[in-house]
């Protein structure tokens, strides 16, 4: 269906266009194209040529993510930058306490040789999908946003910023949790503010991690260490966001100090190896994951609290229900831009999506806080939890994202 | 539609038509119920057709060279997927109206269909024949039901295939189909369906072999609450298809 023109006679027609080349718009493209390459898939994204290279942040991909990345032939190229986590260690301190008492720990393995989340550089994540949309002959027009779109009986055209208009059966918004084509589509978002923010930056450190994660459950919030390849690790800091503010902007040396004394000389001298910087925390819902012709995807459709580390792998789960509901439908000759295609993937994506962005919320409010009681309460919790070997399966198999009706993309298997 | 027979066309008929498209089509509307129950009924059909004339059902178009009649097609909810696979479809209805509507809605999805205001025995009586035959939820509401399938069988080439689908004559049926669809949930209009009209699976099949068809296939499709989802299933109670063949004379 790709080669007929449009009644402008501009451009020719797609059947899906994806705004956002972030790793789920392009994850979705490369789903759909590798399933089903008689459709024609086109991306679309604001940001200037090359920005996403300048992205420092690395995300956890959980097992099933892995095993879908695999499936879409990128693995291979992305294992050499990944790096395993190969254990978990979960604390409940305050800052000053010189020894934090372990009430959790995991053996990170889902099956045995397989770790239940690698550390990717989100570069690295974005390089080799590009890699393999190109290779798939996808389209990435970038440094052009959409300026407005219009929803027709059979088709949706999206007027660009540079006057030019697509014609497309389908628009995907995998545009961020900010995202401009949800407020375009007229759909609401429900916010809760933390009147948090998240330091995220890398640091280098002088002793290895072996692989080890640490979320030290600090008064001010959750401060994680993520291993990265080599002697560097990611950390993700909560704090009150006017503290958070003030750290950032602060000299270098009072920064490192603050970091030395919430991470610990454990892994011996450390150096900060980009420029911090603070992220708002929120949990942000919309209220309709898809309209006719259109769907969201992604942070677009649930941004959640980087806590649990499930912001890219709940991506994941969207773009692997999204592509199996759109190819599904097209194998049976259905229209994959009509509504009742799209709510077989809204039903199918929604309750996950509230179930854990209310966990990982309950979770936040209930360790963001010093009130003795509450403490004592988690304490108790978290211990109960650690001498029950199956509740800690249970919890491994959920932060692994292998949990739930899972898409056959993230079990490892073909569309 | 060709330029010169544009200016004929009166704009309130055009426009009303447009308005009956887009109630057919809305997934959410008056024609709800057909919506939910077509995915099931599609992959049935695919995967049928694709077995009986050899051809995979995961590549892009594979009814590809396959002749496809679809009676009582109304606003096109089966002819479009049909086209869309590769086939070569004519859609027929008795209701000008629903071809009107049908024509239209194809027209803005950009696929060609052949619709055409006619009945089953016009066609017969013209002589057309087709690979697939699909004769969807049309018995239960003809007068003279052996004649009909008389008629629709003759559309059939030989060793081409017909699928029936319809309601069973059951209490279940009366209390799900009609009392439940109709009256409780109000999915469907009161008195779309007439108990007396509805066909047991084995007078169908009578039917169907006394027009020379040979039965290879049948199942029962049923609704899951749960998933809010039609499913293929060995009850028959209610809803059922019937897959048959037309041998070639040895």
């Amino acid at each position: 269906m790709g080669e007929t023109e449009t009644a402008t006679g501009m451009h020719p027609t797609l059947d899906v266009l994806i705004a956002g080349a972030g790793y789920v718009g392009l994850a979705a493209a490369v789903s759909l194209k590798q399933a089903r390459p008689n459709l024609a898939v086109a991306i679309v994204d604001a940001a200037p040529k090359d920005a996403w290279k300048r992205d420092t942040r690395a995300s956890a991909v959980a097992a099933a993510a892995c095993r879908m990345l695999s499936q879409l032939g990128c693995w291979n190229e992305i294992l050499p930058e990944a790096q395993p986590i190969t254990d978990m260690v979960i604390t409940d301190s305050r800052t000053a306490d010189p020894v934090r008492p372990v009430y959790l720990t995991f053996d990170g393995e889902v099956a045995p040789g397989e770790p239940f989340a690698h550390m990717v550089a989100n570069k690295v994540m974005n390089g080799t999908l590009r890699r393999r949309a190109a290779e798939l002959g996808i389209d990435i027009i970038e440094g052009v946003a959409v300026q407005a779109f219009e929803t027709g009986i059979a088709s949706v055209t999206i007027h660009l910023a540079d006057s030019t208009s697509l014609n497309a059966r389908l628009l995907v918004a995998a545009d961020g949790v900010n995202s401009r084509l949800r407020d375009m589509a007229g759909i609401k978002a429900v916010r809760w503010e933390y009147g948090q923010s998240g330091i995220v930056c890398t640091v280098a450190h002088e002793r290895p991690h072996n692989g080890r994660a640490e979320e030290h459950f600090l008064p001010a919030g959750p401060f994680a260490i993520l291993p990265l390849k080599g002697n560097r690790s990611s950390i993700v800091w909560t704090e009150r966001t006017e503290d958070a503010e003030r750290l950032v902007n602060s000299d270098e040396l009072v920064f490192e100090t603050e970091l030395e004394h919430r991470f610990g000389l454990q892994l011996g001298e450390l150096r900060v190896e980009d420029k911090p910087r603070a992220w708002p925390l929120g949990l942000t819902l919309a209220r309709d994951f898809v309209a006719p012709r259109f769907a969201l995807a992604g942070d677009a459709a649930h941004g959640i609290h980087p806590i649990a580390g499930q912001g890219l792998n709940l991506g994941f789960k969207d773009v692997a229900a999204l592509a199996e509901t759109l190819v599904e439908a097209d194998r049976l000759g259905q229209d994959i831009g009509a509504l009742d295609v799209l709510q077989r993937y809204q039903i199918w994506r929604r309750f996950d999506t509230v179930q854990m962005g209310v966990t990982t919320d309950v979770l936040n409010r209930l360790f963001s806080n010093d009130f003795g009681p509450v403490r004592a309460m988690r304490d108790f919790g978290l211990g109960l939890v650690d001498r029950m070997p199956r509740l800690k399966s249970y919890f491994i198999r959920q932060a692994s994202g292998l949990e739930g009706d899972m898409p056959r993309l993230l079990r490892g298997e073909a569309i | 539609m060709p330029e010169a027979t544009r200016s004929t066309i009166d704009t309130a008929e055009v426009e009303r038509f447009s308005a009956l498209a887009a109630e057919w089509w809305n997934p959410n509307g008056k024609f709800r119920p057909l919506h939910k129950f077509n995915p099931v009924r599609l992959a049935y059909v695919r995967d049928q057709v694709a077995a009986r004339f050899g051809r995979d059902s995961h590549q892009a178009r594979p009814f590809e060279g396959l002749r496809i009649l679809d009676i009582g097609c109304g606003g096109g909810l089966l002819c479009e997927p049909m086209a869309r696979l590769g086939a070569e479809v004519v859609g027929a209805d008795a209701s000008e109206t629903n071809i009107e509507v049908a024509k239209l809605h194809a027209a803005e999805s950009g696929v060609t269909i052949d619709y055409r205001a006619t009945t089953a025995e016009a066609l017969a009586d013209a002589g057309e024949k087709f690979d697939v035959v699909l004769n969807m939820e049309v018995i239960e509401h003809v007068s003279d039901p052996q004649l009909y399938i008389t008629k629709t069988s003759e559309l059939v080439k030989p060793d081409g295939i017909m699928f029936v689908a319809t309601i069973n004559r059951t209490l279940k049926a009366l209390g799900l189909a009609i009392f439940g669809a109709e009256y409780v949930l109000r999915w469907l209009p009161r008195g779309t369906h007439q108990f007396s009209k509805l066909v047991r699976p084995e007078e169908l099949e009578q039917m169907l072999s006394n027009a020379g068809m040979m039965i290879t296939d049948r199942t029962g499709v049923t609704y899951n609450p749960l998933a809010d989802r039609w499913q293929r299933s060995s009850d028959m109670d209610v809803n059922y298809m019937v897959l048959t063949e037309k041998r070639r004379v040895a």
